[in-house]
């Protein structure tokens, strides 16, 4: 039924031709049968990832949708077993009246117990509890070569270190385990702090990160001269009280998509301005809901068509540790001089807790995230010159965000990326995987 | 707290209506014909909150088990019995082959004639309760494209039509649910309308309530209703020319 799929950022623009797989005993053949047009096909969750990692090389993406059937919970110890579509939402609404949340959760909640572990998603808690992967007890794989696998870091070691943050290429996850975390409300005490510059945010993440579970900050990406990076810093721990409910908020749909975009640089400068503005300069503390203090965007449906037919490109990198205050400013100072940007750019230092994944982004350093509308000048005027500040400071980007990187650059921020390439199923291959490896 | 049957557990659209009931502590009494796929809806119902879920394996077109069924699922008395099985039936093929229509009638009319006379009695027993059956659009007119399934369906309609008013004495009532365009496995590979289709769960929010407040057919979306509506009144003359 679905016309052609595309990932987030509807760019590249290449339709995905889906193949719906609708129960588990079925996988196996439609793997096959979605390979054989091209050679090779990919798993496609939500297609919440921006750019081409959930875009398969040949065109053909295996749609798990309707594989999302809850298997198992343990509500005593919080382990719970599903299928691979079910989504973080779904799962939120499951655990939540037993007093239990997500370890770990991305900006949305509308993405794939699958996706979240292909790309090993982070949240505001990375500093407390690392990536996702580093909750997932164990899951069950299907490979074209070795039929189903269960992987654990105890039975098959290497292959789950491959496949967390594995980006799809080495079995299709079927369902998975994973632990969750307790809570005892389903509120947020919350603290919000404005913040003039980088040096201001980079001493309230050293006073306040150790004191909160969830952090993160948004920054002005128009702001520029001794401006730069100012913005607010947020943060927050589940309330040791209060209400404990699921939440189901009215929703809008962005209801079509505009020829062009509709983020520019006057729209930008208004936002940024206003926003920073009416933020307060004292701390703010206030109670609130979870999920507008998790998943600020997922009010607005589809709100990705405001960039238009042409669609946009985040760019997602992270400065190591000891180059972070240089190597931030300097991407913020590049941003600022070009005048695009997007009303979320966001700041969030992450810990030093190893993920089990090889290919897992975070790393102990801060990362800087941000939307572009795309273009044909952003790549060779901003994406080259950020990429140099990238690279001189050791850092690197996010596969899940990514549309343009080098394969150099990727094959040196990644150099486990071999091991990966070894044990990839020969049946399944991304545009992204291609793009880095050649 | 609600206890419900379902015949054809394992369709997209039962499935997701029992997923609203689960939401609400309902406990099931599941019958499907595929065990795989039955233990995991079970299981599914079982972490998104239902009380209780039990399972039964059988073929609807067996109707030689049907009574050991409805003994064990009217172990206890029910509110809610859910018919929804069904196939899509190829209607090409149907026009070249007698025993295949049948076959198509069997499962889309007879079967489900069958369960619902067993049912009648059992709920007018009770003297209370909700009875559903899926049928589809489909059986509001024949069409060239799908008379076969479309005539099984009809059949199933009017059937209910004679046995909600004998029910409607015992305070037992009896909904038809007529779904458009959903996709579902049932409906892959077509090329079905855009904007005219619906996801299982969007019908299924108003199949619940539709049972719930006890409504006689029910046109699942409601824009279906002013449609099948014009359908209905094309005179003859003009239908037999349109190839639909
Ligand atoms: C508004 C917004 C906010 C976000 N915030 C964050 C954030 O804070 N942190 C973060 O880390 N990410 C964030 N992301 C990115 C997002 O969390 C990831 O891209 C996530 O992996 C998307 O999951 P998906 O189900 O949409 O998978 P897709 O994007 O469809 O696919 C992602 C990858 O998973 C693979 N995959 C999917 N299902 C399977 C399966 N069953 N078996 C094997 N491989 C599979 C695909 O092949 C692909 O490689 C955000 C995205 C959006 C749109
Ligand atoms: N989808 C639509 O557009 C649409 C429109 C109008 C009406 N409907 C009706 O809605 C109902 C549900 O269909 P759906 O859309 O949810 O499709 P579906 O997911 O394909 O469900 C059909 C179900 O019927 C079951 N079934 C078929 N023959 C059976 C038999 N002999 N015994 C037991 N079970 C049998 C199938 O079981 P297995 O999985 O074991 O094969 C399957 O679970 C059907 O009655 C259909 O006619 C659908």
């Amino acid at each position: 039924m679905s016309e052609g799929l595309l990932s987030w950022g509807a760019y590249p623009r290449l339709p995905q031709r889906a193949h719906d797989v609708d129960w588990r005993d079925e996988l196996p053949d439609v793997l096959v049968s979605a390979a054989k047009a091209r050679g090779t096909t990919l798993a496609y969750g939500e297609g919440r990832s921006y750019g081409d990692s959930c875009l398969a090389d040949s065109g053909h993406v295996l749609t798990l949708r309707a594989l999302d059937h809850f298997l198992f919970a343990d509500w005593s110890n919080g382990i719970l077993r599903a299928e691979a579509g079910v989504t973080l939402e779904s799962i939120l609404a499951a655990v939540i009246p037993h007093g239990w949340f997500l370890p770990v959760t991305p900006g949305t909640k509308y993405v794939s117990l699958g996706g979240a572990i292909a790309n090993d998603v982070h949240g505001k808690n990375h500093h407390r509890r690392g990536t996702f992967g580093r909750h997932v007890r164990r899951l069950g794989l299907l490979r074209s070569d070795r039929g189903r696998v269960v992987a654990s870091p105890e039975t098959e070691p290497e292959l789950f270190a491959a496949t967390v943050g594995g980006l799809g290429l080495t079995g299709i996850i079927e369902w998975a385990e994973i632990q969750l975390s307790p809570i005892r409300s389903s509120q947020i005490d919350g603290i919000s702090v404005r913040f003039g510059d980088l040096d201001e945010f980079f001493a309230l993440s050293e006073e306040l990160d150790a004191q909160h579970e969830f952090c993160v900050s948004w920054v002005d990406c128009v702001a520029r001269g001794k401006k730069t990076g100012r913005g607010v810093y947020m943060a927050g721990n589940f309330a040791a009280d209060g209400r404990r409910a699921v939440e189901n908020r009215r929703r809008l749909t962005f209801p079509f998509t505009p020829p062009v975009s509709l983020v520019n640089a006057c729209s930008l400068r208004a936002f940024n301005t206003l926003y920073w503005r009416k933020a307060s300069s004292g701390r703010r503390r206030a109670r609130m809901a979870y999920e507008p203090f998790f998943y600020p965007l997922d009010t607005l449906l589809k709100w990705n068509r405001i960039y238009g037919t042409g669609g946009f490109q985040q760019y997602q990198a992270l400065i190591p540790e000891s180059e972070a205050r240089a190597g931030i400013h300097a991407l913020l100072a590049a941003i600022a001089q070009s005048g695009v940007g997007s009303f979320l750019a966001v700041l969030k230092r992450c810990g030093d807790i190893a993920s089990p994944g090889l290919l897992s982004f975070p790393r102990a350093g801060v990362t800087l995230a941000l939307d572009f509308p795309q273009t044909r000048h952003l790549e060779p005027r901003l994406f080259s010159r950020l990429d140099a500040i990238v690279r001189a400071a050791g850092g690197r980007l996010y596969p899940a965000k990514d549309a343009h990187m080098r394969g150099e650059d990727f094959r040196r921020a990644y150099p486990l990326w071999e091991k990966i390439e070894a044990l990839r199923d020969p049946l399944l291959l991304s545009r992204f995987w291609r793009r880095v490896n050649r | 707290m609600k206890r419900i049957l379902i015949i054809g557990a394992t369709s997209a659209i039962a499935a997701a209506c029992a997923r609203l009931w689960a939401g609400e502590g309902a406990s099931f009494f599941l019958v499907a014909r595929h065990a795989e796929k039955l233990a995991s809806l079970a299981s599914d119902l079982d972490v998104r909150g239902a009380s209780a879920v039990a399972t039964f394996i059988m073929d609807a077109n067996d109707t030689a088990s049907h009574d050991a069924m409805l003994e064990q699922a009217f172990a206890r008395e029910l509110d809610i019995a859910l018919i929804a099985h069904g196939t899509l039936s190829d209607q090409a093929a149907c026009e070249q082959d007698a025993a295949l229509t049948l076959r198509e009638f069997t499962t889309n009319a007879l079967s489900v004639i069958a369960l619902l006379t067993e049912l009648a009695s059992r709920f007018e027993r009770q003297r209370a309760g909700a009875l559903a059956v899926i049928t589809s659009v489909a059986g509001d007119r024949g069409r060239p494209g799908n008379y076969v399934y479309g005539a099984a369906k009809a059949a199933v309609s009017t059937f209910c039509e004679g046995l909600r008013a004998r029910l409607f004495r015992s305070g037992v009532s009896l909904t038809d649910i007529r779904p458009g365009f959903v996709d579902t496995p049932m409906t892959r590979g077509l090329a079905l309308p855009r904007l005219l289709t619906s996801a299982p769960e969007t019908v299924a929010r108003r199949i619940k309530s539709g049972v719930e407040r006890k409504a006689d057919v029910l046109y699942v979306p409601f824009f279906w209703f002013p449609i099948m509506a014009l359908i209905r009144h094309l005179p003859r003359a003009i239908f037999k020319r349109m190839r639909l």
